[in-house]
């Protein structure tokens, strides 16, 4: 390979995209399972609009939590099945700009596209229209870490067998302080209080996520492959 | 010291010292019990239901420390690849998870008579069923792991992310909790404040002990049984088993 590293890490990027756009029900599942996760809620709580408000934050960060991570399982399955991992290990470039660069499309083709969705689903919830821009916000700092914590995850069970509910296993006690802050920062913009603190604490798990959880994904992936 | 390192050698070596530890743990217990649920008088808000913190607070305590040892063994056996860190990693993880669970059960049935409810979302009792979440993630990666080799080197890095986690977690759900409560609730924090009578705290020094030599006794013993498993194609291994009729019996 004679190309520098970032020139490498954007074709790894553009050929993420590509892979994506080629299989666009890949894409579209979490998607669909974020709208309907949010729609089963007033079928189960009542169509009550002053419930529905209240509960709107929670519900709306709870499925995109699981949403997202159900896109997880694809984060690495196919490149590992035909073997573009191996070649990516052995590279001359170090693995985690490399997986970081992954983590990224990954993050473009899933936390993203439920960000773009969110506010269309907090309307159906009732959220209070001035809340709307604190969960977008929040969504945009948290969905990166949800994807930045579970590539570890994804990377653990890869080939493993039960690999979707043990994924899930693991990741989802680690994803409980961006829930609390991401859910926490909108009902208190919905109730007309500061968000700043809430912005910082999320600036700040994205910050270590991003500094940490690449190089843990890139050692996990060493184990999988070895 | 090194000598120990071996699997053949520590096998021999927790043999001599499982009888020793296990008395020495089964006299503490009956001591901090006896101190404890007889000697130590009872609270004038609580009654006697506050004796209950003499398995709860040390259950607490332990699992976060067997957590701690469960990383640290991780951390050993993926940087200078020692077995014997590895089992000692997969030995604790049991361990901690039921020690977790005895915090969370003795937590909870004390919540009956100080809160009026079997459970309270109090942010210590949240982040221990969150630390529980976290044993059993690791449990069950481990477990669905057959080559032992990378059972044990992803059962560390899940671990080692779990202990950068969890002061997170521990503190966002310590402010989580301050959002969504008042904080009259009275939190473990305030019962085991250092104003404690000596004639409690005693009891609760000596279960603390109790419970620390319980945990090494309980390893050493997982331990030796983990070594024997994956030591199974070896000679001394035979050799025990030649020895010992009972399993010649079952594995001819």
């Amino acid at each position: 390979m004679s190309q520098n590293l970032l020139g490498t890490a954007r074709c790894i990027f553009k050929r993420d995209l590509i892979l994506a756009g080629r299989k666009p029900a890949d894409v579209a599942t979490p998607l669909a399972f974020f709208i309907i996760v949010t729609s089963l809620f007033p079928l189960g709580v009542g169509p009550e609009p002053d419930v529905l408000s209240k509960l709107a934050p929670g519900v709306l960060w709870v499925a995109a939590l699981l949403a997202s991570m159900l896109s997880l399982g694809r984060m690495f399955a196919g490149d590992h099945a035909d073997g573009t991992l191996e070649q990516l290990a052995l590279s001359p470039h170090p693995l985690t700009p490399l997986v970081f660069t992954k983590i990224l499309a990954h993050w473009a083709t899933s936390g993203l596209l439920l960000v773009v969705l969110s506010p269309l689903l907090a309307m159906q919830l009732n959220l209070p229209t001035h809340a709307m821009g604190t969960l977008v916000v929040t969504l945009l700092l948290g969905t990166p870490v949800l994807s930045l914590l579970g590539s570890v995850g994804a990377a653990l069970t890869l080939g493993v067998r039960g690999g979707g509910v043990l994924l899930s296993l693991l990741v989802l006690p680690l994803y409980t302080p961006v829930l609390i802050f991401g859910a926490g920062a909108v009902t208190a913009s919905a109730s007309g209080l500061d968000t700043k603190a809430y912005f910082s604490l999320l600036g700040a798990f994205l910050l270590l996520a991003l500094a940490f959880a690449p190089w843990a994904t890139a050692a996990a992936l060493r184990i999988s492959l070895d | 010291m090194y000598k120990y390192a071996s699997p053949k050698n520590f096998y021999a070596l927790a043999g001599r010292l499982i009888p020793w530890l296990g008395a020495v743990t089964l006299l503490l217990f009956i001591a901090g019990l006896y101190l404890g649920l007889y000697v130590a008088p009872p609270d004038y808000q609580q009654g006697d239901s506050y004796r209950i913190m003499f398995i709860h607070v040390p259950s607490a305590w332990m699992s976060m420390f067997v957590y701690m040892m469960m990383a640290g063994g991780g951390l050993v056996g993926l940087v200078w690849n020692i077995k014997l860190a590895d089992m000692l990693a997969t030995a604790s993880a049991p361990i901690g998870a039921s020690l977790t669970l005895s915090a969370l059960v003795t937590g909870s049935l004390w919540g009956r008579p100080t809160w009026g409810t079997y459970w309270v979302w109090d942010a210590r009792l949240t982040s221990e069923l969150i630390l529980f979440f976290l044993y059993m993630g690791f449990i069950a990666l481990q477990a669905a792991i057959d080559d032992p080799r990378r059972s044990a080197r992803a059962g560390a890095v899940l671990a080692l992310v779990g202990v950068v986690n969890i002061p997170i977690i521990h503190f966002s759900v310590v402010w989580w909790n301050t959002l969504h409560q008042p904080a009259s609730i009275g939190s473990l924090g305030k019962i085991v404040s250092p104003s404690i009578y000596p004639s409690m705290l005693h009891p609760l020094l000596i279960m603390s002990v109790a419970f620390f030599l319980f945990y090494f006794t309980v390893l050493l013993i997982r331990m030796r049984g983990e070594i024997l498993a994956r030591e199974r194609h070896t000679g001394w291994v035979a050799e025990i088993v030649r020895a010992t009729p009972e399993i010649r019996g079952t594995h001819p």
